[in-house]
């Protein structure tokens, strides 16, 4: 067995143990900064209220990341199909990312009335980047061998769409979802904190914010440790997916 | 069978690959073009594939009569397999494309992967092949649709040189047996003497024909060693050692 396999759970075992040594000989209020026992109470102290705004949080989360990659895919398929739709699509893409998503959020709201489809449309405007920019850079990297290929022996368009650029971009889309999974999430919650403050707080965003109003400090922290551990459990899903479908289909990760 | 006449072929960025080239390929015949990279080899290729048009001259198929899909073969370079299909479904993706169905094509397919030495392979995909079955697939994809032509790109460049020899024997075996017309591009004046029935020798940039050499008509067995063999590989390199400018 790999002992660096071991070396993130060693390293965060012992500095949760430095952290609750300090909390305790420093006498660091816990409003100020809560030890792990505390934090870990707090949890058990509330936990189906801290669930089921997980559940919420990573129900948007999951919506936003299936819209992103359709998106991501039609408009990577878009873009391949024409260079005057790659030329046209493109820098809105780029605009749309390196617009922060905390200031769309409050026009979003606005316009769209249901708030779930509210967040949704917040979370997947985050991330359908990577989808689209992986998807079209996979798309884009087809063997011009195969190509010629395809075109000798009187391929169509749509033969070669669908036999031969989709599949090859299957691992640059796949390694774009894996990306986009972790930014949904990401966009979910900043969604949920604009939302919050116009009366929605069923996600986990609403928990934090609530525990702040109330310097409830232990509990802010179970929501955030709660929230760290969705993101890596998202990644790790989505990876572990990656691998399957690419062993099954015999091709290698990007 | 088919002629290019008078090709000249430019890039955008001025560089002229092909200058005024003439060739008249026979039916049956394996041409050899030979020549050092950069000498518009692979282009003359693509050009009397249909993937590349000339901007001046014209390839001239007999009777004018342009060839269909599927009637030309080619080899790449590299095998090209696609990595998610096994070496059955690689082979079959010409029929594919035209219409026919997987269950019509099985046997047609097992046979011919067999005739390249592949029997035991048909549901490995191309991660579990050598680089020489790889390139035995790729053949055997372009054979698949009885194509009156067979153009290769240095298929056996990237090949080890015992597998090349294996795989020279072969494909001059496929083409006594099938009489298909086949254009070979290589660089090396062994695999050409071996191979051709007609050598095309071709000047570097821009690419013109410098000799056309008639080959040997022998069986594999005696090619090797042939005195006749040797004498043209000689011939051979004096035809390349007259055309490279001298440094």
């Amino acid at each position: 067995m790999n002992s660096e396999r071991w070396a993130p759970i060693l390293f965060g075992i012992v500095g949760l143990m430095i952290w609750q040594g300090a909390v305790i000989f420093l006498h660091v209020p816990a409003y100020v900064l809560p030890g792990p026992i505390a934090i870990i109470q707090a949890f058990f102290a509330d936990w189906q209220s801290l669930l089921l705004s997980l559940v919420a949080t990573l129900a948007i989360a999951a919506a936003s990341l299936f819209a992103a990659a359709l998106l991501g895919i039609i408009l990577a398929l878009g873009m391949a199909a024409s260079r005057w739709a790659r030329a046209a699509i493109q820098p809105w893409a780029v605009v749309l990312q390196v617009t922060p998503v905390v200031a769309l959020a409050p026009l979003i709201i606005i316009w769209v009335h249901q708030q779930f489809l509210a967040l949704v449309v917040c979370a997947t405007i985050v991330g359908f980047f990577p989808v689209l920019s992986y998807t079209a850079a996979g798309l884009a990297a087809t063997p011009p061998a195969l190509l010629d290929l395809f075109r000798l022996n009187g391929a169509s368009r749509w033969q070669i769409v669908f036999w031969l650029r989709l599949p090859s971009a299957l691992p640059y889309f796949l390694a774009g979802l894996r990306i986009a999974g972790t930014l949904a999430l990401v966009g979910a919650v900043v969604a949920e904190f604009v939302a919050s403050s116009g009366g929605f707080a069923s996600g986990l965003a609403g928990r934090i914010l609530e525990a702040g109003y109330r310097l409830e400090i232990p509990r802010m922290f179970a929501a955030l440790a709660l929230l760290a551990l969705a993101g890596i459990a998202i990644y790790a899903a989505l990876g572990a997916f990656e691998r399957a479908i690419l062993k099954r289909v015999g091709a290698t990760s990007l | 069978m088919l002629a290019a006449r008078g090709v000249t072929r430019r890039f955008d960025d001025g560089t002229v690959a092909l200058k005024g080239v003439d060739l008249t390929i026979a039916d049956g015949a394996f041409v050899v073009l030979l020549g050092p990279s950069g000498c518009g080899k692979s282009t003359l290729l693509r050009l009397l594939a249909g993937l590349d048009q000339p901007d001046d001259g014209r390839i001239i198929w007999d009777a004018g009569a342009k060839p269909r899909s599927g009637e030309i073969g080619f080899v790449f370079q590299d095998a090209t397999l696609l990595p998610w299909a096994d070496a059955t479904e690689n082979v079959f993706l010409p029929l594919r494309l035209a219409g026919r169905s997987l269950s019509d094509s099985r046997a047609e397919i097992t046979e011919l992967l067999a005739k390249l030495g592949l029997t035991g392979f048909e549901r490995t995909k191309p991660a579990g092949l050598s680089g020489g079955m790889r390139m035995r697939v790729s053949i055997a994809r372009a054979m698949i649709g009885r194509p009156r032509l067979l153009l290769m790109d240095e298929p056996f460049a990237a090949l080890d040189e015992f597998t090349r020899h294996r795989l020279q024997n072969d494909l001059r075996t496929l083409w006594q047996e099938t009489g298909m017309t086949v254009v070979f591009v290589t660089h090396s004046i062994y695999e050409a003497a071996f191979l051709a029935s007609q050598v095309v020798i071709m000047t570097p940039r821009p690419g013109q024909i410098a000799t056309i050499r008639p080959g040997i008509e022998q069986t594999i067995e005696s090619r090797r060693t042939d005195p006749e063999m040797v004498a043209l590989v000689g011939a051979i390199s004096a035809d390349v050692a007259r055309m490279m400018p001298t440094s």
